[in-house]
């Protein structure tokens, strides 16, 4: 494709926003049907016990009620929920849409009842009577994999479901034995809940004499879904369709196939009606996936100079009670940073996945990648105190070379590319480090609480080249159609849910073709119109899905340019476009088509030889992921008598290489930042010694609002990736992967008095209050 | 069991019977199929219910229909005029202050309350007048942009 020109580099305005700022728009609750009913499901409270019995005859007789569904009702009837292995001794336990034999997290689906209406659903599931027989809950990690108290499944020993190694044992245990310094510290990445502002929903669909399933469900993977649904309900892929329409958010936690999808399709089915199902928060805190979950104990050895030798790290991930689709790879993507934006020689990652009686953790914005460069970048920090360096400095000399990339690490990647020291110069600059430094320093001789923190990270995303990605498949499809009277339809395997590719995708054909923006119109989200899909996560949307479009465009090209040329009578060669027009090369002056009128010719009048129509569908594989790189500074002030937090300053510097729209670009980052600052301040998952969800409601579960979070100052760098056309790196979750660390290195250099060397997140105001107190 | 209401929403008045438990959320959405306004919680943290009763911004999922009978409800689909569009959809579009779109109507109405109370709010006043409305894709940077947009555009037009 070129450089980038035109629309493409510009700020145009979103195409998705008339729709969304007028109400217009339609997620899944809103969708109605022709004798709709509706789902209520009844689930567990308590996080493990044996069902006994379950009695569902008085909501049976509830009046309006159309039926109560077991796990018994299930049995035979659908297939189990699916769940991509990882690890050659990954054993996955069973895991059915309803239960039947034991209940194993506070959250899960008991029954169901179908009714004409919502509240008469939720009524009569009151009426079903569930004896238990409650069993010791699983709940602390570390406990769990001892087997301790009980097995969360029969058939896993010690409830460690795989054991994951990434790295070099003995070649890091020896780069230990020769080191200098080593340091060492326990980090709790914590269990964290997704929060989409809109929740899980779906309707389900039966096409009765067509036996043909539509299923609209707020999803990031319409077509595995597909897949998924016609695996499970033994129907032919063929006969069934998804719809994911307007989704509001995600995250990750919408890159599933959950057991209420299945049961809502099921009971569509027998019951000849459609079936909808929308979540509650309180539901969604319990049973949608949680991300996270990592406890890593670190050690890192180097020398006196700050040389890094060696990364050694064991880790607990904590499962959850069932695997839900990519659930046990996420540690995987932890091993596979280990490294980080370091030449580090010597690395060795260990993870047990764990079951425990809670909801499955799985992708959650960042997906591994986050629990790896918090414990890097909090143990670089551990290093440079220890040492006496400089936070910067330690980086600095320890970065990966800008002339050693392609940069195999020796945990299993290879890096694109990458120049850190330039962006780690523009973060020092925009931030005014020097200066800030001497402020803090200042105000810490006075007394106060001001500290500087740091984080330089790279991370892999554009998920990725199929060889690489635990699911088979990383690739993505599109079609470029040219509609006859000269307007142009995108149709992308990618779907999204706020990331704008209905409008980056409409800037690069109106830049390719010299087409006014609004010509270009961008569908994603059906199966019924779209080349199979591997759908939005992984900040995969534009580096692969752009790079497929951008495929396209080339074979589009090719052929416009061959009917150009045979209505200019001339060869192909000699036929130059230009703004939108055709002409003959050194011919000026002389005959000229515009694009529009060579694609009106594809469809009327088509030259001989010349198949008619214009459009393409092509595929992009991806060589390898990419890996966006950057160096977020921050410094914050805690207020000694409250231990509230004060942000002074966050500078954000972020390599995603080339940017197709920089608004677009900088959304991402500030949600990015968001979300990764909130894991650091204020959100947690917390489960009682019962397995009881104790962060329940949004009451509990603090999901920041404007208050809480800071003013960013966004700056950029560009390294283009090699990996794709557009030479895009991705961008959905830097911001998240970069800001946690960033946040609690400066919190700590705050406290640095104290000789508190780490405190677990979030730091709370209490937790900073009672360090600074010696309470 | 069911009581009558009439009200007027968006200009428009209706008159409907609702069972005394029916929220309101739940009778814009439903009942009058005006599915602008979302859920997002049940615990009245989110705001994505927020619509203006009466002129005062409230969040419809705590507030049950009875309660609005007799009153004047503006939602999402309100605010634009003979189809021009209101000085903070303007701004919320011109500053990306949305992504996925779904805090966007409640956070709309809830900045609406906010410049008819404050024409001229600065950064940390709005961040305080929004702090009703959460959103998870925004970071609410450019939505405080936004606002700050359609403050100037307002003032402007006055």
């Amino acid at each position: 494709m070129g450089a980038i020109s035109g629309m493409v580099g510009a700020r145009i305005k979103r195409r998705e926003d008339p729709r969304l700022i007028t109400g217009n728009a339609s997620y899944t609750d809103d969708f109605k049907f022709v004798n709709m009913s509706y789902a209520h499901f009844l689930r567990s409270d308590y996080a493990h016990a044996r069902i006994k019995n379950i009695d569902t005859s008085a909501a049976k007789k509830h009046p309006g009620v159309l039926a109560v569904l077991t796990g018994e009702d299930l049995k035979g009837k659908a297939g189990e929920m699916v769940a991509v292995p990882f690890g050659a001794n990954c054993i996955i336990p069973p895991h059915s849409a309803i239960t039947s034999d034991k209940v194993r997290y506070v959250g899960e689906i008991v029954a169901v009842v179908i009714a004409d209406d919502r509240a008469t659903a939720r009524d009569a599931s009151e009426l079903i009577n569930v004896e238990y027989e409650e069993l010791p809950a699983v709940v602390d990690v570390e406990e769990a994999a001892k087997g301790l108290p009980v097995l969360v499944h029969d058939g896993i020993p010690n409830n460690i479901g795989a054991t994951l190694e990434f790295g070099d044992a003995a070649k890091t245990k020896e780069a230990f034995a020769h080191a200098e310094v080593i340091v060492e510290q326990r980090f709790n990445n914590q269990r964290l809940a997704p929060s989409p502002m809109e929740g899980r929903g779906c309707v389900a669909v039966w096409q009765k004499g067509e036996d043909a399933l539509t299923l609209y469900t707020s999803t990031q993977i319409p077509h595995y879904t597909r897949t998924f649904l016609a695996l499970t309900l033994s129907i032919p892929e063929h006969q069934v369709r998804v719809v994911a329409p307007e989704v509001g958010g995600g995250f990750g936690a919408k890159l599933n196939y959950y057991p209420e999808e299945l049961v809502c399709a099921y009971a569509a089915r027998k019951l000849g009606r459609p079936v909808k199902w929308s979540e509650t928060r309180s539901e969604s805190l319990a049973s949608m996936i949680h991300g996270r979950g990592q406890i890593d104990y670190v050690r890192i050895a180097a020398n006196k100079d700050g040389t890094i030798l060696g990364i050694d790290i064991t880790a607990y991930q904590d499962i959850g009670a069932y695997y839900q689709v990519l659930t046990a790879c996420i540690s995987a993507l932890t091993g596979l940073m280990a490294t980080g934006a370091y030449d580090i020689p010597a690395a060795y990652f260990k993870v047990y996945n764990v079951l425990t009686n809670k909801v499955s953790t799985d992708a959650y914005r960042g997906a591994g990648r986050p629990e790896a460069t918090y414990f890097i970048e909090r143990i670089v920090n551990l290093l440079a105190n220890e040492i006496g360096m400089d936070q910067a400095e330690i980086r600095r000399k320890n970065f990966i070379a800008k002339d050693k990339f392609p940069f195999a690490t020796p945990v299993g990647l290879t890096y694109d590319s990458g120049d850190y020291d330039i962006a780690l110069d523009k973060a020092l600059e925009m931030f005014d480090y020097a200066n800030m430094q001497k402020m803090a320093a200042d105000a810490r001789a006075q007394g106060r609480y001001v500290g500087i923190g740091m984080s330089s990270y790279s991370e892999v995303c554009g998920m990725g080249p199929s060889k690489g990605m635990f699911t088979g498949g990383g690739w993505e499809s599109a079609t470029l159609r040219f509609e006859k009277t000269g307007k142009a339809t995108v149709f992308s395997g990618a779907s999204p849910h706020g990331q704008g590719q209905e409008t980056s995708f409409a800037q690069m054909v109106a830049t390719e073709f010299g087409l006014d923006y609004n010509d270009v119109i961008v569908k994603h989200g059906d199966t019924s119109n779209t080349s199979y899909g591997l759908g939005t996560y992984g900040s995969r949307g534009t580096a692969v899905g752009g790079a497929a479009l951008s495929l396209a465009i080339e074979t589009v090209k090719e052929k416009a340019n061959k009917i150009a040329a045979s209505m200019l009578e001339a060869s192909e060669e000699d036929v130059v476009f230009d703004a939108g027009k055709y002409t003959v090369k050194g011919a000026a002056g002389g005959k000229s088509v515009t694009i529009q009128e060579v694609v009106f010719r594809a469809y009327v009048n088509p030259f001989d030889g010349i198949e008619p129509g214009l459009e393409s569908t092509r595929f992009f594989e991806p060589g390898n992921f990419t890996f966006p790189f950057g160096t977020h500074i921050c410094a914050i002030e805690v207020e000694a008598d409250t231990g509230e937090v004060k942000f002074l300053k966050y500078v954000a510097v972020d390599d995603v290489g080339n940017q197709i729209n920089p608004m677009l670009v900088e959304g991402q980052v500030h949600g990015g930042l968001a979300q990764g600052i909130a894991q650091a301040l204020y959100e947690e998952i917390v489960y009682d010694s019962d397995g009881q969800l104790v962060t329940g409601t949004l009451m509990d579960y603090t999901v920041p609002n404007a208050v809480e979070l800071p003013h960013f100052e966004l700056g950029s760098t560009c390294t283009p990736s090699p990996v794709n056309p557009m030479g895009v790196k991705g961008v959905g979750e830097a911001g998240t992967i970069a800001s946690t660390p960033c946040v609690v290195n400066a919190l700590m250099d705050a406290l640095i008095n104290t000789g508190v060397k780490d405190i677990d997140m979030p730091l709370r105001p209490e937790k900073l209050w009672r360090v600074i107190h010696g309470k | 069991m069911k009581r009558t209401i009439t009200l007027t929403v968006n200009g428009t008045t209706y008159t409907r019977d609702v069972e005394p438990r029916t929220l309101l959320v739940h009778f814009l959405r439903e009942e009058l199929a005006l599915t602008g306004t979302h859920i997002g919680c049940d615990t009245s943290q989110c705001g994505a219910c927020t619509v203006l009763l009466n002129g005062n911004s409230i969040k419809s999922c705590t507030a049950f229909a009875v309660q609005a009978d007799g009153g004047e409800i503006t939602t999402i689909e309100g605010l634009a005029e003979d189809g021009k569009l209101h000085p903070l959809q303007e701004g919320f579009w011109e500053e990306h202050g949305l992504q996925c779109g779904y805090c966007t109507p409640g956070m709309i109405l809830s900045s609406e309350q906010l410049l008819q109370r404050n024409p001229d709010p600065s950064e940390e006043e709005i961040r305080k007048g929004i702090e009703g409305n959460l959103c998870r894709c925004t970071g609410y940077q450019n939505i405080v942009k936004a606002v700050q947009h359609a403050a100037k555009n307002s003032t402007a037009k006055a």
